[in-house]
């Protein structure tokens, strides 16, 4: 299990400092990590992706997080109804000759080159991190020379909306 | 009694600018704010060390009505300050310059945090102009006390000085208290602000459950009653919460066994006819049986520390487990869980008090355990002329019928004290469990005093970890203060010796102080009277009189220097493999 933790703290200096000292103090291990304002400009949010861990190790970094003073919520995304994206910029070998190849390759994902040089194009591109992942793949035997990727960042889905869906989903089944 | 401070009302209240409006808030500078502060919340000492970043403060303090202890070293202020708050239950406050000063705090910090002993620690800091410019004795101890702590603030105004201040002091003292340090920019000291300190704390991101839930502690009553071999483990947190009673309460109503952690020590009388010992590596025979064999185990505000749990595979194994603690982060942590209480440990007492569940069917099983600790009680041998570090221990218990205030340092003299000295009421036991921090003793001891200074103190304490803060008995001298400080002389880094005896084929490596200074003649010039005792049969009289003198009191006692502590659970192994039992 790869977890997704959203998490609101105090938007104020020194309080992602008091995040990473605690991950490195207890071990844990991040994949990812996006800081950003919020609707509420007092208040930030903190998508964590963490490493492979099971459940009491989650556990046991949710209640870590928690006893920070600076720490408002931490919300557990990794099972909830979630919308979460990621964006990257690969930039690619691309000769003038193989670059119609290249549009086709990245038109089903809804990618779009954003910088076009004489060797190479910058392809951007936003999804979750499979969609990313297998983008990156197709694109690498034409040679990447660069990549940055922004680490995902979440939201919760709206509650009525999740149960609405499940109850049409529902609704769809027979009644045997 | 050197004069203790007068109660914070009759303090005198700030001079010259202070501009009282009809709000109640006041025109002050910073470093008069900072004085406010601490008499609001009525701080009756304070331990530190003056320097450049804090001058502005010290200018403040001066003849401000708080007494001010100076130890000669900052590390000494911060354990005089855990002393006072272990044995008082009320923030100890130490202050710091920048630098040097504030890194010199970073093993009491540490020590705090492992014993949730609550500290507020005010660090000075250069000032806000030159931060980050490498200046005159500048560090940044915000990023340096930002793991060790429970929280820290850096002030940037003046004006946050009230709200930081309330905010500091109540996080250190509430939930699972900790360390809070506050850095303040030398500048800051001089700026002038509004001073008002009615506004509670708003921390919305600090809530501590007190009370627990009322479904929690259903089950952990039902799971009791049910129980055949029930256990309860009670750590510092029934100290911390002022539970003792309730914890009698609840094991006599139930007939239940008591085990208590090395820091827990006092919280459950030892001569308790259910009082098992402690747990743990030097633990008694009979709690580790119960810990090993239980099938129903009540942690009541203890952490399962390594050291008491020994290797895990073998901790409880059969049992059910009901952990009860304020930090919801320790439920779980170590040992697997099955019935997590968060919450106050004496409102969770109350509430199991009022459950009106049955007992637990276990007399076979309290039986058993009775037998066993009849059978393999804590024992040394006397032999030869020589002091035994055990009876020494024992007899400072009996001549102070067991009411003193005992203070330790770290390693082996700790486990004899844990083992020897019998604790029958809570705070009167201050010593370094979580972080082990040799040197914490006699400052610790210090503090202790200001705590608690119509009870006797006496210091226990290794001659090696004597010799990492000694120059605090500056303080003990220069103060009259009356406390007894005793040097358990085995020669040795004694716990080190023991393990390299044990583990490391007695090869004593670096372990043996085969050097030392003359202790007496160091006593003696700190103007301590001094005595060294190293027969057995002079045991008895030298301790009397030296127990009985007024003042200050320093007693090097020789003891055995190949003594071992015993029982123990040797590292890596369960505890129910204890070696040593007997004889």
């Amino acid at each position: 299990m790869t977890p997704v933790l959203s998490v609101l703290v105090h938007n104020k200096p020194g309080v992602l400092n008091r995040i990473t000292a605690l991950f490195m103090r207890k071990g844990f291990n991040i994949q990812s990590l996006t800081v950003c304002i919020t609707e509420s400009p007092d208040v930030s949010r903190m998508t964590l992706v963490m490493s492979e861990m099971d459940e009491a190790a989650l556990e046991q970094v949710m209640k870590q997080l928690h006893k920070q003073i600076d720490v408002l919520k931490v919300t557990d995304l990794t099972e909830a109804p979630m919308v979460s994206r990621e964006l990257a910029l690969i930039q690619v070998n691309s000769p003038i000759a193989q670059r119609a190849t290249i549009t086709s390759l990245i038109d089903p994902f809804r990618a779009s080159i954003v910088d076009v040089g004489r060797d190479t194009v910058t392809v951007q591109v936003t999804g979750d991190a499979e969609k990313i992942e297998a983008l990156i793949s197709l694109l690498r035997p034409y040679g990447i020379r660069e990549l940055a990727r922004t680490g995902l960042t979440a939201l919760p889905r709206e509650a009525s909306a999740v149960s609405e869906l499940r109850r049409l989903n529902e609704s769809q089944v027979l009644p045997i | 009694m050197p004069g203790m401070s007068k109660p914070a009302d009759e303090m005198k209240r700030p001079t010259g600018e202070a501009n009282h409006r009809t709000d109640g808030a006041m025109l002050l500078k910073g470093a008069d704010m900072v004085v406010e502060a601490l008499r609001r919340e009525r701080v009756d000492v304070i331990f530190g060390y003056p320097g450049g970043a804090v001058l502005p403060l010290y200018d403040a303090l001066y003849e401000c009505g708080i007494r001010h202890v100076l130890t000669r070293h900052e590390q000494g202020a911060i354990h005089a300050a855990e002393g006072y708050a272990r044995v008082t239950g009320r923030p100890g406050v130490v202050i710091a310059t920048s630098g040097p000063g504030a890194t010199n705090l970073v093993t009491g910090l540490a020590d705090a945090m492992m014993d949730s002993i609550p500290i507020v620690a005010i660090t000075g800091q250069v000032a806000k102009t030159v931060i980050g410019t490498d200046a005159f004795q500048e560090t940044s101890i915000i990023g340096i006390s930002t793991p060790i702590t429970k929280h820290n603030y850096q002030i940037r105004h003046a004006s946050e000085i009230p709200k930081v201040f309330k905010e500091a002091f109540h996080i250190a003292n509430s939930g699972r208290k900790g360390p809070v340090l506050i850095d303040i920019p030398k500048d800051v000291a001089g700026e002038t602000a509004l001073f008002s300190y009615d506004d509670p704390p708003q921390l919305p991101g600090y809530q501590p459950t007190v009370v627990p839930h009322q479904l929690q502690i259903r089950k952990l009553m039902s799971g009791l009653s049910r129980a055949k071999k029930p256990v309860i483990l009670a750590g510092a947190g029934i100290l911390h919460a002022g539970a003792s009673a309730e914890l009698v309460a609840f094991a006599e109503r139930h007939r239940l066994p008591v085990v208590h952690t090395l820091l827990g020590l006092g919280g459950f009388p030892a001569s308790h006819p259910l009082f098992l010992g402690m747990g743990g590596m030097h633990g008694s025979a009979a709690a580790n049986k119960a810990l090993h064999e239980t099938d129903f185990l009540i942690n009541l505000g203890a952490r399962f520390d390594d050291r008491l749990t020994g290797k895990l595979e073998f901790f409880a194994p059969h049992a059910t487990v009901a952990h009860v603690d304020i930090d919801p982060a320790e439920i779980g942590k170590n040992v697997s869980t099955q019935i997590p209480v968060v919450g106050d440990v004496r409102e969770a007492l109350l509430m199991m008090l009022a459950a009106d569940v049955e007992s637990p069917h276990a007399d076979a099983w309290m039986n058993e355990l009775l037998a066993t600790k009849e059978q393999f009680p804590y024992w040394y041998v006397q032999e030869g002329t020589g002091i035994k570090p055990q009876r020494l221990i024992a007899e400072i218990a009996r001549l102070t019928a067991g009411n003193a205030v005992v203070i330790t340092d770290v390693g082996q003299h700790q486990m004899w004290t844990a083992q020897f000295f019998p604790f029958e009421v809570p705070d009167r036991w201050v010593t370094s469990g979580g972080l082990g921090t040799m040197g914490f003793g006699l400052p610790a001891a210090i503090g202790a005093y200001f705590g608690k200074p119509e009870q006797q103190v006496v210091a226990i304490l290794g001659d090696a970890g004597f010799q990492m803060t000694q120059q605090e008995l500056a303080v003990i001298g220069e103060m009259e203060l009356p406390i007894k400080v005793v040097i358990v002389n085995n020669g040795a880094l004694g716990m080190v010796r023991q393990w390299q005896e044990l583990f490391h084929g007695e090869r004593y490596s670096a372990s043996l102080l085969e050097w030392q200074p003359d202790f007496i003649k160091l006593a003696e010039a700190y103007r301590i009277p001094a005595t060294r005792v190293q027969e057995d049969d002079a045991l008895t009289d030298v301790l009397t009189a030296f127990l009985a003198a007024p003042g200050p009191g320093f007693l090097e006692c020789v003891v055995e220097p190949r003594e071992n502590v015993f029982p123990m659970v040797a590292p890596g192994t369960g505890i129910h493999q204890m070696v040593g039992v007997k004889p």
